[in-house]
């Protein structure tokens, strides 16, 4: 530090450096000299409420709270003095005398600061007489349990909502004594990010409610993980006993997670430790799907592997989910290479790949994460960063809370915890349009300006002047994102190079949020056209798309449900029909293909080791928290033994690091296309409406938050969220259910091409007019994905 | 009837009849402070001058000198500041911003214009207590008329100042009293004190720097402005200029609103209110309002009224709500009623003043019905000293000081509450 | 606005609005918007929390916090006349105790309950900034001071 810019201080006779303007604590802290504390917390604002970190301060009259008292040249403080442990006391005794003292039944015992405190400050019997206050229960839903009469008040919890989650779910009602944490109505605290009050409470008032009563904290084991489940790459702990996951809680990061996880990163272990697990290989018999060895479960799928091979490398096929682990992608792609074959992809949602070729070595977010708070400005393109990546929209939040300007466009807007300046709904078919107009509105000219048709031809004076207004106010200083919506367009590839182009024109940093480790699987080679590390393939199989429409000898399904997570499950069930052989890997039971002959159980990223790829390009390592169950195996085990069975070369890997040495470290992210030419494909839909005939709507498909992969689809507490019942809703603009006489119609069939069903209507004014928004990660509405328009029809 | 002592400045001449009012304000001389401040631009330090020279204190409490918290405000910050009137007034046995409001309010329209220029505030707001209904219509009343008038608005008078001022009513909350719960509520939040540094001065209404004072504070500035600094000084004693509004309740035969120079002997005072209610003793005064220590009769009885006087008896001009208790007065039930209030009245946040406050009340309910023991003398003592000093706001030393009196002074009728061990 | 079936009238609305108006910030109407849906459904329901909370783009939760904070807002139903009796020390020295008994003997009622006929609720209350006139009580908006056990049944005939 420097000596002009720092103040010194005196703590407990010990010189303390510190920044101007910070707090005694702070400054206590980072000298490791302990003040207790209760309400104080870094990440929030000051609250100076509990009164448990009071110190004496040279002639300030009266003890004061270290967590609030900025310091000063010169600034002598005692925290062990007469005067401040008599204050400290005091405090303790207030705390304590309304609080049940029930440790040995509570789920803090053990882990808890008041617990710790009253030991160290506390006095041994309580000259408290009255009767305890007692509060009544709080149902907060499926995720928190609650023990309200444990409440110190300390407010965290309220804060955290207010500040940092932007959703106030939890507030301090009345005043007094008679104060009480609560939420409105008694509603549920299950927004994205809301397990985070469990770790912010200092006592047991709130804990998991999964986790409750199924372990003692000195009986946990800690691991260290990343969550596999969006693109950030957070660093969780998996604490385990008993031989299974029992919690999951964040570990500090501050350049990606901060002290944060998403309630998807929290509970999604739930679905880990299901009874659903698969823990024995199976293959086809006559009576079915029967258990066998490994041994055999191996070589019959070499064995269907090397029969395809040897007609032609293009009879093997290969779709694995992105939220593998980069040793399962580069494993896998290399046995598929190593047969000859390319047709291997791992981006089972995407529809459109024509700029396939001009793409950047694995997608990203060219601005660090912890450098999004301080940009000016985003533009968010069929993007929802609340359910995509939950932490990354807190980090916009702190943008746009310090003035940064959001804008966004999309088929839905959806409501986001922070505000947005502009926004603009479009058709999903109109998408390339509006926005190639917004890029020519940003002076983009050349051939983008051909992708603009309709009435989106003249972007001045129109609906996206908002949107313009934002890219000007972002000066440069911004980044351009593009989320689900717009990577799973039918025009994909037009809008990510509408995208690039408008980058450069402002000079904003551009961004993609590929779903889970999609970075790791790039990387290592799970593509058609690249080969690990971006190498060019020899032959550029097909594509996750095209590969629906193949008929093939030998297909492997690695991970994923295929009835659910694929763009096209219809077209995807047919291409299984055809094949051959099916190879399952499946961590679950009810997740293994119908077609499936043969059936490996791997485990899930709670049981294995493994390496992932975030969005900044940052590989981190996750260790395994549980042996496998059962008879399962790590899925990098399975397919180098597999690679043995094939008699592969290069497939003697003693461990785990002898595979992560072959793939170097990729570079820093940038989304710039590779060869620059920026030719715009043109648009794969015409911009014409498909949906004409008046009861026809617009399809709009979204994962939902908790249907991402097979993992969180499992997780019962999760389940039992708002988001969780998703699925179970469609949403339209009310403006359309009143035009279609639908007001007031709680359920509606939705019938489609290829697929139908009865959902539940909800009203959601950021669906774009004449469209209808369906979740489509059940296996229920799996099947929209495979349709663009639908009829509706009211259920009575 | 007017007392030959009483000396009005805050409350207007007893015998105007509607003093309300525009017309009637100025014929006693109102609004030429602001007239003149609007016309000679006079320089805002020449204001501050003049209210330091005047021996003016804050009357919300604290005593703290009105001139120089003015001088507080950055004086060269852009952007906008705001003057705030803290008509909130709950700190029971006080009731003379009411009476200003109702009879006076022009007045106090013309002090936040005269303090507001002073600071450079463009904007102010009078938060008026929300029980207040009549004295909160009068007020709004008197705007529309000074607005009416051109004394509040944009470019007043062609001077190129603006001074414009809105009320906002509470809704029955006493921490809404303090400034800092008062600026919070104001801004449409609970009542809750911020913590102090950062003071309003930096940071305070809506996040801009702000003073706060008291209605009888504001309504003290145009008479001085008008009549020089030295006149005012003049009227009080040393270290406490002025003129007082002591409101005087309880055992009295006349209670009421007195504006008396500082400095009465409380003799005087009891006179004027007619002296003790039916010609009993007197036992007890508490002289600020029910937070102050409680000074017993015969010690108050030789003590003069303002801020050094009081306190060498260890007690507090507070906001000179003067309450009297008679020899029929049981000290454990007053004491009773004054530690609920606080405990009631708590905001929560604190965990000294929201756990201790109901313990406080508890027990000594416990003693008031004849359960308690003699250790709780001694730990009401100790926990109200465990309060005191250790919150973010003064409630938590309002809800001690009371205890820690009444035992000091009237220790023995708590003790005689305390069954004896043989009787039981 | 009303879309979601905002119970507020449209005069209320306007009320808030030019109420907002005065400060910088929309919240800062939030006193006067509860008190001015209190004065027209008589407390502060559910509707109104979500009405208010639209209407000023807060969140209900925060709402809520405000209206259970202060004294003068009801979350429950009350009586069309609360009636305030102050019972703090200055009203206690003369009297306050009478006055309450003998009001909530004339009404049937005990303190914090409602009259049979919906009329008056009777709250005990902390200082009201009246005690140069104590005994007193709040009906409504009016203060009635230097009371008497006997004109109570005149006072509490006012209204009806
Ligand atoms: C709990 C508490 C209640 C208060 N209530 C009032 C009040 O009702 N009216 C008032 O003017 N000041 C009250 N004050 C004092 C104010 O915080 C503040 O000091 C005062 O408004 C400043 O104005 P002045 O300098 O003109 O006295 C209260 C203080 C505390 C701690
Ligand atoms: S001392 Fe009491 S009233 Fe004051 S801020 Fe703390 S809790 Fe609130
Ligand atoms: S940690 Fe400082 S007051 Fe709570």
């Amino acid at each position: 530090m420097d000596a002009q810019t720092t103040v010194t201080i005196v703590i407990d006779g010990r010189e303390v450096e510190a920044q101007p303007g910070s707090m005694v604590i702070e400054a206590a802290d980072a000298a490791n000299i302990y003040i207790p504390r209760f309400c104080y917390h870094p990440k929030l604002s000051i609250a100076a409420n509990c009164r448990m970190c009071l110190v004496e301060v040279e002639k300030a009259p009266k003890p004061l709270p270290a967590c609030a008292t900025p310091v000063s040249e010169g600034m002598i403080v005692q925290t062990r003095s007469a005067t401040a442990v008599d204050a400290q006391q005091g405090t303790m005794e207030f705390l304590l005398i309304n609080h049940p003292l029930d440790c040995p039944v509570c789920d803090q015992g053990g882990e808890c600061p008041l617990q710790d405190q009253a030991m160290g400050y506390g006095q041994d019997s309580s000259r408290y007489q009255e009767d305890k206050r007692a509060k009544a229960p709080l149902d907060l839903g499926p995720l928190v349990a609650t023990a309200m009469t444990r409440c110190i008040h300390c407010t965290r919890c309220v804060r955290f909502g207010r500040e940092i989650a932007g959703t106030m779910e939890l507030g301090a009602t009345g005043r007094g004594e008679d104060m009480t944490i609560e939420t409105y109505l008694d509603g549920s605290v299950d927004s994205e990010v809301s397990g985070n009050i469990i770790d912010l409470c200092p006592v047991g008032a709130l804990t998991s409610k999964p986790y409750r009563f199924t372990a003692r904290p000195w009986e946990l084991f800690s691991h260290e993980g990343i969550s596999p489940h969006d693109s950030l790459g957070t660093n969780i702990t998996l604490q385990t006993a008993h031989q299974a996951v029992k919690r999951v809680v964040p570990r500090n990061n501050e350049e990606i997670n901060e002290c944060w996880i998403s309630d998807r990163d929290r509970f999604a272990y739930e679905g880990a430790e299901c009874d659903d697990r698969l823990t024995q290989p199976m293959i086809r018999r006559k009576e079915g799907l029967v258990q066998t060895s490994w041994e055999e479960a191996l070589a019959e799928t070499a064995a269907a592997m090397r029969e395809a091979a040897e007609q032609d490398g293009s009879q093997l096929a290969a779709l694995i989910h992105p939220m593998s682990s980069m040793e399962e992608s580069f494993l896998l792609q290399k046995i598929m290479r190593g047969l000859g074959s390319d047709q291997i992809d791992h981006r089972l949602l995407q529809r459109d790949f024509s700029d396939d070729a001009t793409a950047p070595a694995y997608p990203g977010l060219e601005v660090a994460l912890s450098d999004i708070e301080s940009l000016k400005g985003i533009l968010l393109v069929g993007c929802n960063p609340r359910k995509e990546a939950p932490l990354l929209a807190l980090r916009m939040r702190k943008m746009a809370e310090q003035g940064g300007v959001v804008g966004m466009l999309g088929s839905h807007v959806p409501e986001l915890n922070f505000s947005v300046c502009a926004s603009h709904a479009v058709k999903p078919a109109d998408l390339p349009s509006a926005f190639g107009a917004l890029a020519r509105g940003a002076g983009v000219s050349d051939s983008i300006a051909a992708a603009a048709s309709g009435h989106y031809g003249d972007p001045q004076g129109s609906e996206l002047d908002g949107l313009l207004q934002v890219l000007s106010q972002a000066g440069g200083d911004g980044i351009i994102l593009l989320g689900q919506g717009a990577l799973n367009h039918p025009a994909a590839g037009t809008v990510r190079t509408i995208a690039g182009r408008l980058a450069e024109q402002t000079g904003m940093q551009l961004g993609v949020l590929s779903p889970a480790n999609s970075a790791g699987a790039w990387w290592a080679g799970a593509v058609p056209h690249r080969t690990a590390e971006a190498k060019p393939a020899k032959t550029a199989g097909a594509n996750a798309s095209q590969m629906a429409d193949l008929t093939v000898h030998t297909v492997l399904l690695y991970g994923l449900e295929s009835s659910i997570d694929h763009s096209d499950p219809v077209r995807l069930e047919g291409m299984l029909d055809r094949a051959q052989r099916v190879v399952s890997f499946s961590a679950f039971r009810s997740a293994v293909s119908d077609q499936a002959d043969i059936v490996l159980p791997i485990a899930p990223y709670t049981e294995f080791s493994g390496r992932y790829l975030n969005c900044n390009g940052v590989v981190q390592s996750a260790n395994a928290a549980l042996a496998p169950r059962g008879n399962s195996r790590p899925g990098w085990k399975v397919l180098r033994v597999l690679g043995n069975f094939l008699s592969l070369v290069d497939f003697d890997y003693d461990d785990l690091e002898q595979v992560g040495a072959e793939l170097s470290c990729p570079p820093a992210v940038s989304m710039r296309s590779a060869d620059g030419s920026g030719t715009v494909p043109v648009p794969a839909v015409d911009g014409s409406d498909a949906a004409t005939a008046e009861d026809l709507f617009t399809l709009i498909a979204e994962r939902s938050i908790y249907q991402a992969d097979p993992i969180v689809r499992r997780s019962n507490a999760l389940a039992r969220t708002r988001d969780g019942s998703a699925e179970a809703f469609c949403r339209f603009h009310p403006g359309d259910l009143e035009a279609a006489g639908l007001s007031g119609v709680s359920q509606v069939q939705l019938v489609g091409q290829h697929h139908q069903a009865t959902l539940q209507v909800t009203v959601d004014r950021g669906v774009v007019r004449g469209s209808v928004l369906v979740f489509v990660g059940s296996s229920t509405t799996a099947g929209f994905g495979s349709d663009s328009v639908v009829s509706v029809r009211p259920v009575t | 009837m007017s007392d030959p002592s009483e000396i009005r400045v805050c409350l207007p001449p007893e015998d105007a009849t509607t003093p309300w009012t525009l017309s009637s304000y100025q014929e006693r001389g109102g609004y030429q402070a602001w007239a003149e401040v609007l016309r000679n631009q006079t320089p805002r330090e020449e204001i501050i001058e003049t209210l330091k020279a005047s021996g003016l204190r804050g009357r919300g409490g604290a005593g703290f000198p009105t001139g120089l918290k003015l001088s507080f405000m950055p004086r060269d910050a852009q952007g906008q500041k705001y003057i705030v009137c803290n008509s909130d007034e709950s700190e029971p046995g006080t009731f003379k911003d009411r009476d200003i409001l109702r009879f006076n309010p022009h007045q106090v329209i013309e002090g936040m214009a005269l303090a507001g220029y002073a600071i450079g505030a463009t904007v102010g707001f009078n938060y008026i207590r929300g029980e207040y209904y009549e004295p909160w219509q009068r007020f709004e009343a008197a705007l529309a008329e000074a607005r009416q008038a051109g004394l509040l608005g944009e470019d007043l008078k062609g001077s190129g100042i603006a001074f414009e001022l809105h009320s906002q009513r509470g809704a029955g909350a006493y921490i809404c009293g303090e400034e800092t719960a008062l600026l919070e509520s104001l801004e449409g939040k609970k009542g809750l004190p911020r913590f102090k540094p950062p003071f309003p001065a930096q940071v305070g209404a809506f996040g801009k720097p702000t003073t706060i004072n008291n209605t009888e504070t504001l309504a003290s500035i145009p008479p001085i402005i008008r009549n020089g600094a030295e006149w005012f000084s003049r009227i009080g004693v040393e270290n406490s200029g002025g003129t007082k509004i002591y409101s005087v309740s309880g055992h009295v035969n006349r209670p009421g609103n007195y504006e008396v120079p500082m400095g009465i002997p409380f003799r005087d005072l009891l006179a004027m209110a007619g002296g003790v209610q039916d010609g009993r003793t007197l036992k007890a005064v508490i002289p600020g309002g029910s937070s102050v220590p409680v000074v017993p009769g015969d010690v108050i009885m030789e003590c003069t009224m303002d801020y050094d006087g009081l306190s060498q008896v260890g007690s507090a001009l507070g906001a000179g709500s003067v309450i009297v208790m008679d020899e029929t007065t049981c000290m454990v039930e007053v004491l009773e009623r004054i530690s609920f209030f606080y405990f009631a009245e708590s905001c929560g946040q604190c965990t000294p003043c929201r756990e201790g406050t109901g313990w406080l009340y508890r027990m000594i309910r416990r003693i008031r019905t004849g359960e308690g023991t003699h250790e709780d003398l001694d730990r009401l003592k100790s926990v109200a000293d465990r309060i005191e000093g250790r919150t973010i706001c003064a409630l938590g030393d309002a809800a001690a000081w009371p205890v820690q009196s009444f035992l000091k002074h009237f220790r023995h009728e708590f003790e005689a509450m305390i069954p004896r061990k043989d009787a039981a | 606005m009303t879309e979601s079936g905002n119970v507020l009238p449209e005069v209320i609305i306007q009320k808030i609005e030019a109420e907002a108006g005065k400060y910088p910030t929309r919240r800062a109407a939030v006193k006067s918007a509860l008190r001015y849906a209190q004065a027209e459904f008589g407390w502060i329901s559910e509707d109104v929390v979500k009405a208010v909370a639209e209407v000023l783009d807060l969140e209900r939760i925060e709402v809520f916090e405000v209206a259970s904070f202060y004294d003068m807002f009801y979350t429950r139903p009350v009586g069309r006349f609360p009636v305030r009796v102050c019972t703090n020390v200055s009203c206690l020295l003369r009297g306050a105790d009478d006055i309450m008994n003998s009001l909530c003997q004339r009404l049937g009622v005990e303190a914090g309950e409602t009259t049979a006929d919906g009329r008056f609720t009777v709250f005990p209350a902390e200082c009201l900034g009246a005690c140069g006139g104590a005994p007193m009580m709040a009906v409504g908006d009016d203060y009635h001071e230097d009371l008497e056990a006997g004109g109570l049944d005149e006072i509490l005939e006012r209204y009806q």
